[in-house]
């Protein structure tokens, strides 16, 4: 396709997109697949750190009475895992991949609001090293990922551990809105001509319900965030009940929030699934409107479920089985699209490659979830399990089977295009079974050692219990669990050492990501697609423009950064949306609301004084173009 | 989809079914009333009616149904008797009503289940299902204040106990002790009748007893009672006067 344009015209646009040369051009660089790349690699250093956290947990539980950490430095190791892991690495992963994928698929060439993009990163990114320098230098908060008051208060922690879990979350869910908002506006108007929401990829409808998800479950967080960083800077008592305050308040609104969050992170992972069953069946998804229809539903029905994390606590039974019952009935959905992706590959032609062994791999282990969920969803059972090793074994099947094997499937299926080389398969399939079989031995017992009575977020435990075998079995498997990321990560390193060319399009995908080159040129399409059906690669009638002139949104008298604004649902062209080039105000803001919400920790003059800064931030990011600037 | 839905709805009945019937069966409560407080991180138990306070060990009578109104004055905790009933939180401002109805006799192991802080691990406590006559007789020996000492070894052990403000936290009733305690720490009347100390964190022997003494936090680390400096033969005499608490 792009043979077919002018020399001129590719060189013209790729001057056009790039950024500046320098350090200065890397912190200004805007451009979505540099942002996204971003999000992905930092998002994959968080996860790396959270494992090794992990590893050194089920070190010290391995046997009774050992004494490799105090239960201090335990109680750390737990919420840095469990934030880190939720906050620091799955949602800004799945953002990450679908701020890269998402033009790609839907033919654009950038997202519609690129500094912002930017923006969102840099938070993140000072959102996440902060918590971390706080870890290191010994005030890492302590009370768990979900950090209840009374406990997480001023009276029980005078430290500043706890404020920099107040601030730093509150931090980065702004990043996190900021990256929904991104996402649910890109999708919605610059999609390619033709390519109408019926026409749109399963993954682009995840990425779409994910972050209108994210929009309605960020607000409680943040509200009960800054409410106890008042309770504890500021002398309020929301949480207080000698003052009138209920630390229920706070499992509620943190609940609204954590219940949907699980959801945030597995149904971009579905999407993902759909993705690599679509192109390694060789065949058309079976169940298209069911699948949407079914991660619609379980968006919507996620919202009504959150008190299931609060059944102990002495709430009315007529209530808590509203909630049962919705619980139960989510699973519905869910089994939707495991049905109609069994059809598809039991109707299409599968090729065994590592994307779909750990499809293959998500759907044993998030259907073992799924099975265990359904059993806690029963208020009486939960009330036996609830905080005990079963419900940790639970929600590692959910989550790094319905989350953590699509992303490696994702990673599998996509590291061709990003990097354009192709990673050893014989790697990734030693990798698969190390962390399969590890995974697997590693929490299957931790159910079992639920019903021995062993509660969770203990750093040792006594002898005579009886669980010193079951958990050194865990932990000897951990480590095997460990070195198969070990080896997927080596084999991310060896195969961009080893520069075997994948080309434009491995797999014989049909969305129009594998329309372009290996990685993509900065301005993704030469001249922008257009759709006529779901698999535009697979149609014959293609995806060429045929006719219809303009479509390289590229005037060389008057370079402009342009892509496609069309209209919602069927996709027709409406105007050309100027886009923005690389700039230096997303980073300035960044710093000068850090100031503010971070500094808020050690002075709170820090706080008008990094509004001021952001104030000065705004205009120069605001501040109109000189006419001989592009826009 | 039928079959699946409809499995889920016959699960959800049985789990309607299934919490209804515990909570009815926790309306009638044939035995005592014993408020659990939970502290960071041990147990309070009292018997309001016999006028009874003890720590960690709670005695009911077996065949019984004994109704526990769960109470915290610090964080949330949660009281885990896994062989006998569900948990039930422990949160500041809530009373919660726990109903246990043990079958047979004997001790139940029961656990914090709430993530309470440093010692969360090590916060466990015991259910002692008696049969009722026994009960009533543990009762009624714990209602009994302590006797004051006689022998001068747990004379001096007692003059000890005040002198190093142990009664600032642990209240003996009798026994000659001074001042009414703000039960920071456990009631210690009738420690000896104890199977354990620290929570179920070690069994209540001598040695045990005077290591916790000397330096709790050898045993259970960023537990709130802090060490004690005493010579051997001041350790033993405070260990002796103890151990004398039926």
């Amino acid at each position: 396709m792009s043979r077919a344009v002018a020399e001129t015209v590719l060189k013209g646009l790729e001057r056009l997109w790039d950024r500046p040369p320098g350090f200065v051009g890397w912190l200004s660089a805007v451009n979505h697949k540099a942002v996204g790349t971003r999000y992905i690699v930092t998002a994959g250093i968080f996860f790396l750190l959270a494992g090794v956290q992990a590893l050194v947990m089920r070190t010290q539980l391995a046997q009774p009475g050992l004494e490799l950490l105090t239960p201090e430095q335990y109680n750390q190791l737990f919420t840095m895992h469990g934030a880190t892991m939720m906050f620091l690495f799955a949602v800004p992963m799945m953002e990450g991949i679908g701020i890269y994928l998402i033009p790609l698929m839907t033919g654009a060439r950038d997202m519609v609001f690129p500094r912002l993009n930017a923006f969102g990163y840099w938070v993140y990114l000072i959102a996440g090293t902060t918590l971390y320098i706080g870890f290191f230098f010994g005030h890492a908060p302590d009370a768990g990922w979900f950090n209840y008051p009374p406990f997480s208060g001023p009276a029980f922690s005078p430290g500043v551990g706890i404020d920099f879990w107040v601030t730093t979350i509150t931090f980065i869910e702004v990043a996190a809105l900021v990256a929904a908002v991104e996402i649910l506006v890109t999708i919605l108007k610059v999609r390619a001509a033709g390519m109408s929401m019926g026409r749109a990829p399963l993954f682009v409808w995840s990425q779409l319900i994910m972050a209108i998800m994210i929009i309605f479950a960020m607000p409680p967080l943040i509200l009960a965030s800054v409410m106890l960083g008042l309770d504890r800077m500021l002398g309020a008592h929301f949480f207080n009940v000698a003052a009138g305050g209920d630390p229920v308040l706070w499992q509620h609104l943190f609940w609204i929030f954590g219940h949907p969050e699980v959801y945030i992170i597995l149904i971009p992972a579905l999407g993902i699934v759909s993705a690599v069953i679509t192109i390694f069946s060789r065949r058309p998804i079976i169940g298209y409107t069911p699948i949407v229809a079914s991660m619609v539903a379980i968006g919507f029905l996620s919202f009504g479920l959150w008190v299931h994390h609060m059944f102990t606590v002495g709430l009315p039974i007529m209530g808590l089985n509203f909630f049962a019952a919705a619980s139960m009935m989510i699973a519905i959905p869910s089994g939707v699209q495991i049905f109609c992706w069994m059809a598809t590959v039991w109707k299409g032609r599968p090729i065994m490659a590592a994307p779909m062994l750990y499809v293959l791999g998500f759907v044993f282990i998030f259907v073992a979830g799924g099975l265990t969920g359904v059993m806690v969803a029963s208020v009486p059972f939960d009330w036996q399990v609830h905080d005990s090793h079963f419900i940790v074994a639970h929600m590692h099947y959910v989550l790094v089977g319905g989350v953590v094997f699509p992303l490696l499937a994702g990673f599998h299926l996509w590291y061709p295009k990003i990097t354009g080389y192709m990673l050893s398969e014989r790697l990734s399939k030693v990798a698969f079974w190390l962390v399969f079989v590890g995974f697997n031995v590693t929490f299957f017992p931790l159910h079992e050692l639920g019903f021995r009575g062993m509660p969770r977020r203990i750093y040792t435990y006594l002898p005579d219990l009886g669980w010193g075998n079951l958990n050194l079995l865990a932990t000897a498997s951990a480590f095997v669990l460990g070195i198969g990321f070990a080896v997927f990560a080596f084999n991310l390193f060896w195969s961009a050492a080893r520069r075997r060319h994948a080309g434009a399009d491995p797999w014989g995908g049909d969305t129009l990501e594998w329309a372009t080159a290996s990685p993509p040129a900065v301005y993704n399409f030469a001249t922008l697609p257009v759709v006529r059906g779901r698999y535009p690669l697979w149609e014959p009638a293609g995806i060429g423009a045929d006719g219809i002139e303009g479509l390289e949104l590229y005037d060389p008298e008057e370079p402009h950064r342009y892509t496609l604004g069309t209209t919602i649902m069927d996709a027709e062209p409406q105007q050309r949306r100027p886009l923005p080039g690389p700039s230096i105000w997303p980073l300035a803001l960044a710093v000068a609301l850090a100031v503010a919400v971070i500094g808020s920790m050690m002075d709170l003059t820090l706080v008008p004084i990094g509004a001021a800064l952001a104030f000065i931030a705004m205009v120069g990011w605001l501040m109109p173009p000189k006419p001989e600037d592009s826009p | 989809m039928f079959i699946p839905a409809v499995i889920l709805a016959g699960l959800t009945a049985v789990t309607i079914l299934t919490g209804a019937r515990i909570s009815i069966a926790a309306q009638d409560a044939d035995g005592p009333t014993v408020e659990v407080i939970g502290h960071q991180f041990w147990w309070e138990a009292r018997y309001p009616d016999a006028g009874v306070v003890t720590a960690n060990e709670i005695h009911i009578p077996a065949g019984q149904a004994t109704r526990l109104r769960l109470m915290s004055n610090d964080v949330i905790h949660s009281l885990w008797v896994p062989r006998l009933h569900g948990k039930l939180d422990l949160t500041p401002g809530r009373v919660g009503d726990l109903v246990l109805r043990p079958g047979e006799p004997g001790v139940y192991r029961g656990f914090c289940a709430e993530f309470c802080g440093a010692q969360h691990a090590l916060m466990g406590l015991l259910i002692v299902a008696q049969p009722p006559d026994e009960f009533d007789a543990w009762l009624a020996e714990q209602a009994r204040s302590a006797p004051a000492p006689v022998d001068p070894e747990r004379a001096r052990g007692l003059a000890l106990f005040t002198r190093h403000d142990c009664h600032h936290c642990h209240l003996i009733r009798g026994g000659g002790t001074p001042d009414e305690s703000q039960a920071m720490g456990p009631d210690l009347t009738h420690l000896s009748s104890r199977s354990t100390l620290g929570a179920v964190t070690v069994d209540n022997t001598s040695d045990n007893l005077a290591r916790w003494i000397a330096d709790p936090h050898r045993i259970k680390p960023g537990v709130l009672m802090p060490p004690t400096q005493l010579a051997p033969d001041e350790l033993q005499a405070l260990v002796r006067y103890l151990e004398g608490l039926p």
